[in-house]
């Protein structure tokens, strides 16, 4: 655990201890639905007219443009349309990883919905993290995020020698 | 597809007739030992940048996955998904899963080396820390080991038996291991029963007096191992009070000498350091103060961390830290020998630190392959050779009819869990 990473909780602690209820940000039905893969209720794909563009950068820096659906999350979209990103969304989206860190403009990274102490929980873990990084799984795309460019962060290659003093 | 529980030593996982069919005379051939998380993900990231590649997982249990199956806390299955990637691989048709195949003792490295092109060492830390000292050996003293094998139905855990009739348990060591473990100790029992935990030990645990959990280490709360959603965790766990010694957080934060949330049962954790650190940050280091304190308990789990055992004489070992010596993921003084995983690094990471370690050997051989580093012109048998001389020397291995029904129970009901898990990905 980072020393800043962990200064940054800990001032979060003392909320912490006097609640116990867990609260996701609030998101569309649609999109709570999706993500609940782990329940036996089947999942309807919103059908809707307006798609929206999204722009992803893979980790070689070239563009990859698709259009998906209002309600999808970013993972949906890289799964449905089967984008080629090496141990993306390792846990398919239960907040227990953070192979689907993405990372945004910081105009966009602003108006994007509350991150959850869960997803801050994971995203604390992530190689490259940034301060307009997100977790893939969390962000619903919405008409307003149409033409969103994001950036999939390198993979931290371990230079070091290793030397066995972890 | 099922998995086919062969009487002989060996198992092969595969859908058979399509994959035998395969010519593979002249292609590359490459060993992985381990079937856990860092032996998938080398195999993925292999099988996908080279198109004729085969890849062997070899892995000691008849079945895959390491401590993704037997290691992960039964209350966070979300964390089990990456199962279904790994099946994914496995399923692939240049990839060959062969269960019960103890490396080191049913077939060589140096037997390995010679069928393959290259040999990936990925088996991971099956051994513990320990701590050295006087009644580590003693009735009640528990490794987080064994204690998490016994739990998550590992075989050769099935039996410890461990005495729950007590009213304080003492864990050594503060990451997420020691915390999963307190979890597990101190849920309440209408959560553990939705979980896969095995049945003995759901048992046990009604049955346990345990309502104190103390969790020990050496350094202060900035340089506990564990990670926030584990610690958040074990805060939120009905039923239960954290309760964290004001003095231990002397000097870093005036907002944690805030009380408790409300006390419920009775049954609580504590996170009481031995010692404040010198010094700060992930350095700091524990110096002893000379004082003394007795803590009454019924049971010791040791958790201060894994550890990995040399597999073979002909592969190096580094002792002190308990890892191969190696370069990027290439074995130092040894041609055609790769490692990753905790068998490279050292055992501590998340799953994506794993894959991250795992992506980056296979890119070292690929690399070695292109450059001629690894001789590709030579034909390799690969596991036709393996095969034979596992086959050949199957008679001298112990009771496997005992063993098979085991291992067939413990996999169906692990495999049930996993089937009712996703709908999205494919699994087995």
């Amino acid at each position: 655990m980072s020393l800043s990473a962990a200064a940054r909780r800990l001032a979060g602690w003392s909320v912490v201890l006097r609640s116990s209820s867990r609260t996701l940000p609030p998101l569309s039905r649609e999109c709570v639905q999706r993500r609940d893969i782990t329940s036996s209720s089947v999942v309807q794909p919103l059908r809707s007219e307006n798609k929206v563009t999204v722009n992803f950068i893979n980790r070689d820096g070239e563009k990859i443009t698709v259009k998906a659906s209002p309600g999808e999350s970013l993972l949906d979209v890289v799964v449905d349309q089967e984008l080629d990103f090496d141990g993306f969304g390792a846990c398919e989206g239960t907040l227990a990883c953070s192979t689907c860190h993405v990372i945004f403009k910081e105009e966009v990274y602003k108006q994007l919905g509350p991150i959850s102490d869960e997803e801050m929980d994971m995203l604390d873990l992530a190689y490259g993290l940034t301060d307009t990084s997100r977790l893939g799984c969390q962000i619903c795309l919405t008409k307003s995020l149409d033409g969103v460019t994001v950036r999939l962060p390198e993979a931290v290659a371990d230079i070091r020698q290793s030397d066995g003093s972890a | 597809t099922k998995i086919h529980h062969n009487i002989k030593v060996l198992v092969v996982f595969s859908t058979a007739v399509r994959k035998l069919s395969l010519s593979s005379g002249s292609r590359p051939k490459v060993c992985i030992v381990g079937g856990g998380p860092a032996g998938f993900y080398t195999a993925q990231h292999l099988l996908k940048a080279q198109d004729d590649v085969i890849v062997d997982v070899y892995e000691r249990l008849p079945v895959p996955f390491g401590l993704v199956r037997f290691g992960v806390a039964p209350d966070h299955p979300e964390v089990k998904n990456v199962i279904n990637t790994f099946t994914q691989t496995a399923q692939h048709e240049r990839c060959f899963f062969h269960g019960n195949v103890n490396v080191g003792v049913d077939v060589t490295v140096k037997e390995l080396k010679k069928a393959y092109h290259a040999v990936v060492l990925s088996y991971g830390a099956e051994a513990n820390r320990c701590m050295g000292v006087p009644g580590e050996d003693l009735a009640g003293v528990f490794s987080a080991r064994d204690f998490v094998g016994w739990y998550n139905g590992l075989p050769s855990n099935q039996k410890l038996n461990p005495d729950l009739n007590c009213e304080t348990v003492v864990i050594l060591g503060q990451g997420n291991v020691a915390l999963d473990v307190a979890r597990i100790l101190l849920s309440p029992l209408d959560m553990l029963k939705k979980t896969d935990i095995t049945q003995h030990a759901l048992e046990a645990l009604t049955a346990s007096r345990v309502r104190r959990v103390l969790i020990v280490g050496r350094r202060g709360p900035l340089q506990i191992a564990g990670t926030i959603k584990e610690v958040r965790e074990m805060i939120n766990l009905p039923d239960t009070t954290a309760d964290m010694l004001p003095a231990d957080f002397k000097g870093i934060s005036e907002t944690l000498k805030g009380r408790n949330a409300e006390q419920n049962s009775g049954t609580y954790f504590c996170f009481p350091c031995v010692s404040l650190p010198q010094g700060s940050g992930e350095d700091a280091k524990a110096v002893p103060t000379g004082q003394m304190e007795d803590l009454e308990c019924g049971m010791v789990i040791s958790s201060i961390g894994y550890k990995s055992l040399p597999i073979d004489p002909c592969v190096p070992f580094e002792h002190r830290g308990a890892i191969i010596p190696n370069d990027m993921g290439r074995v130092l003084d040894t041609a055609g020998l790769y490692c990753s995983g905790w068998v490279k690094r050292g055992p501590t990471g998340v799953i994506a630190t794993t894959m991250n370690d795992s992506f980056d050997t296979a890119r070292v051989l690929l690399k070695d392959m292109k450059e001629g580093t690894l001789d590709l012109s030579v034909n390799k048998p690969g596991a036709q050779e393996i095969t034979a001389l596992l086959q050949e020397r199957g008679n001298t291995h112990r009771n496997t009819q005992k063993k098979k029904n085991a291992d067939c129970t413990l996999f169906s009901r692990k495999k049930n869990t996993l089937l009712t898990n996703s709908q999205k990905f494919k699994t087995f």
